[in-house]
């Protein structure tokens, strides 16, 4: 029997091979244009807006009519922030749409397929554990250089360039080869060890400036059943924030720029086996918080705003990240990292700050001109003290807080930075070698150490592996300090 | 008549083979295109790179722990999942006392069991996940509290920031979550068992185990299959990936030890931005989830049974 209802012999009318090739055609449109922005599509956007004209009041020449699109990472400094900055952007160019604002947490999921596909927005807060890998979007020539932003007058003097405005390093951080700066750090971030003055008042306690008061403060702790220190041990590279500059400070900066330069044997120095063999003290004296190594970085701060632990090694984001938890009375505050003994090279102080909250700019943004002008806002004093009010943070602004009443955390990171002076290190593992910083480094390593799983010596054996592999690795760019 | 039949059946399975062709096929091949690539995934420029990243791939460390573990995943979900399954489906049906007028029934309570065993079924993986973080929070957790409770305070794992725990704690929830799927699909196969053979094994005194390996299982065969190569399927991708983001430390540790195949294509190409050699082991993933398959039609290879 025959399937073709018998009706001609042709089997298939003129008008049904039309009818059918419409409907193919229908499908196939839509499936052109999908694959065709998939990964072999030709990057780049021909449509840019056209440059503004330079004046005093927008010496960055944006075009006053053209649309800004913002992308903020919604971690702990929230968006409020930027959202602020970007109603100063609309006041300024009132004739531009009011700017596209979105926040996310996922980074990376959502801004690598616009990257690949040439259309990303016109500023980015690349940050958080999707943090996208600046050295890679540098090395791919997708991220515009930020030097117009640098040598344009400040938002409040214009006697003065932005880059003149800037805290020390911050400008550095950003820029990877050579002069282009890739990156602007907004924030201004002081890590180390985070405790509370009060927990320590009631153990009739002060910070402890050298390891055998802190161990003596542990002991003393303890006996009272409150841990010592509690960490992240879920994401254990919180440990680095107060071992880094401890390693630092026992056997000088050259150490940490010779880890970060990724040479041979750059962990074996003495100075790193020193800081590890005293943190692992904490755990074999049983100082750490018991369960830490299955705590997430909210989990560990709450057992430490609980009081449950004395101290915590973090970033000036605590205050706001653990806000919700904190006890009128906490009386949060950071110190430096205690010295091991009278032999320390740098004296006691050496503390880890940097920027953070990296924005960029994409080199093949619409507007690159609006983003840049939109960090000159954000970089501008108002905008610096609603940040600094609003998530209890330090900008990149140097100065930018007289006149505000700031929290003991906040007084006191200005106060440790005060008393670092040239002291301060920035050690660039985490935003040259993510990978390595912080899943080869920190969990491998230094979480394995901490749980007590590995000895200090296995541990160093191990990381100088994928320090070694990492430097070998031709798929991933390297870099030194200048 | 008859040779128009073969332009006909052309004219209809044009859209489909083309749509297949287009979603399946095409992305299958460009993957493996790009697997040859150094493509960051960042922007759309890059070269060919021969054979470099497989030969990476086979030197990786990271590959063969992940590979090991989405294996064992593979190997032990579905035949815990399955057995659990199978047991709880045949006590709700068969497994009850005698009562009057029914030669065969559940267990008391049957119903509601049913119910409460699929209602896993309707969370998010993701939801369960994070609640499942929340049991094994070793400070503050449900389980280390009902040990505390129970007078087994010096025993307080970590859980999951144990790497000899990890794994397991993983693998109960993804268990947790997909039985009941099961308990109602094998019910599903044994209320279509005619009664009469089971009311002719108890007629000849035969045992609830022998009526379960001498009939249930037989006649429900095929349905067993089906749901290994599913429940394979699910351990080798996206069940297990989303589990093992979510729960534990890192994600995938601690130290590596519970890494599996998919979460580490998404980290290669998402984190450390090399899509090319993401893609790579995607390939490597495709081979092991065909072996799966394969190897699993062939071994259950057997006789068809009518009824």
């Amino acid at each position: 029997m025959g399937f073709t209802s018998g009706r001609t012999n042709e089997g298939l009318g003129r008008r049904d091979v039309i009818k059918r090739s419409a409907a193919l055609g229908l499908i196939a449109v839509p499936t052109m244009s999908f694959l065709s922005a998939c990964a072999s599509s030709d990057g780049g956007s021909d449509e840019k807006v056209e440059k503004g004209t330079k004046s005093a009041k927008n010496p960055l020449g944006v075009n006053e009519t053209a649309a800004l699109e913002v992308v903020i990472f919604n971690g702990g400094f929230g968006e409020q922030y930027a959202i602020d900055a970007e109603k100063k952007y609309n006041e300024a160019f009132p004739k531009a749409p009011k700017v596209k604002h979105s926040a996310t947490e996922k980074i990376q999921s959502i801004l690598q397929p616009r990257f690949n596909g040439g259309t990303p927005p016109d500023l980015i807060d690349n940050s958080g554990a999707e943090q996208m890998d600046m050295g890679v979007l540098v090395g791919k020539k997708q991220l515009a250089d930020l030097t117009p932003l640098m040598d344009a007058p400040s938002y409040d003097d214009p006697a003065k360039k932005v880059r003149d405005t800037l805290r020390p390093g911050v400008l550095e951080m950003g820029q990877f080869d050579g002069d282009p700066v890739w990156v602007m750090y907004y924030a201004y971030t002081v890590y180390g060890v985070w405790y509370s003055q009060t927990n320590l008042e009631k153990l009739d306690a002060a910070y402890p400036e050298t390891w055998d008061e802190m161990l003596a403060l542990c002991e003393k702790a303890k006996k009272k059943g409150i841990a010592g220190w509690t960490y992240p041990g879920k994401y254990p590279y919180y440990l680095p924030f107060s071992l880094y500059p401890f390693i630092a400070k026992i056997g000088g900066r050259e150490v940490l720029d010779k880890i970060d330069n990724l040479e041979p044997n750059a962990w074996k120095d003495p100075a790193v086996k020193a800081a590890f063999e005293a943190y692992y003290e904490l755990f074999q004296k049983g100082y750490i918080l018991k369960g830490t190594p299955g705590l997430t970085h909210i989990q560990s701060q709450t057992e430490w705003t609980k009081g449950k632990a004395l101290f915590i090694p973090n970033g000036s984001w605590v205050e706001n990240e653990a806000a919700p938890t904190t006890p009128g009375d906490f009386k949060m505050m950071v110190g430096a990292p205690s010295s091991l003994d009278a032999s320390d090279k740098l004296p006691f102080g050496t503390v880890w700050a940097s920027g953070g909250e990296p924005f960029i700019v994409p080199a093949n943004s619409k507007n690159p001109e609006g983003g840049m002008e939109q960090l000159r806002i954000m970089l501008s004093e108002e905008s610096s003290k609603n940040f600094t009010q609003k998530v209890k943070s330090l900008t990149a602004l140097n100065g930018g807080t007289d006149g505000l009443t700031l929290s003991t955390a906040l007084q006191s990171g200005v106060d440790v930075l005060a008393k670092a002076g040239e002291n301060v290190v920035n050690p660039r593992l985490q935003d040259w070698y993510a990978k390595l910083q912080k899943e080869q480094i920190g969990i491998a390593g230094i979480g394995e150490m901490m749980a007590g799983r590995a000895t200090p010596a296995e541990t160093i054996k191990k990381i100088q592996g994928f320090a070694d592999a990492a430097a070998k690795d031709q798929s991933i760019k390297h870099y030194k300090h200048q | 008549m008859q040779h128009g039949k073969y332009r006909f059946i052309v004219g209809f399975l044009a859209a489909p083979l083309a749509l297949y062709a287009i979603f399946v096929i095409w992305p299958f091949a460009q993957s493996i295109y790009y697997s040859f690539t150094d493509w960051t995934g960042l922007s759309s420029d890059f070269q060919m790179v021969g054979f470099d990243n497989y030969s990476r791939m086979l030197d990786d460390d990271i590959f063969w722990k992940s590979l090991q573990h989405s294996v064992l995943l593979a190997l032990l979900l579905p035949l815990v999942t399955l057995g659990l399954a199978l047991f709880f489906a045949f006590m709700l049906n068969v497994g009850g006392r005698r009562r009057k007028n029914a030669a065969v029934a559940g267990v008391r309570g049957s119903a509601f069991y049913k119910i409460a065993y699929f209602f896993p079924q309707v969370l998010s993986i993701v939801i369960v996940a994070l609640l499942f973080q929340f049991a094994f929070n070793p400070t503050s957790g449900m389980l280390n509290a009902t040990l505390k409770a129970v007078g087994l305070k010096s025993l307080q794992p970590d859980w999951l920031g144990d790497p000899d725990l990890a794994l397991y704690c993983v693998m109960v929830v993804l268990i947790w979550s997909t039985v009941g799927f099961f308990v109602v699909l094998f019910s599903a196969g044994m209320a279509s068992i005619p009664k009469d053979f089971y009311e002719a094994a108890l007629l000849d005194g035969a045992s609830r185990i022998t009526t379960f390996f001498k009939i249930t299982l037989p006649l429900l065969w095929d349905t067993v299959q089906s749901g290994w190569v599913y429940m394979g399927i699910l351990a080798l991708g996206v069940e297990a990936f989303t589990a093992v983001q979510v729960m534990t430390v890192g994600p995938g540790g601690p130290d590596y030890s519970t890494t599996v195949l998919p979460l580490y294509v998404y980290q290669t190409a998402f984190r450390d931005a090399q899509a090319g050699y993401a893609t790579t082991i995607g390939v490597g993933l495709l081979i092991v989830t065909m072996l799966f398959a394969a190897i699993v039609m062939r071994l259950g290879r057997r006789e068809r049974l009518e009824f």
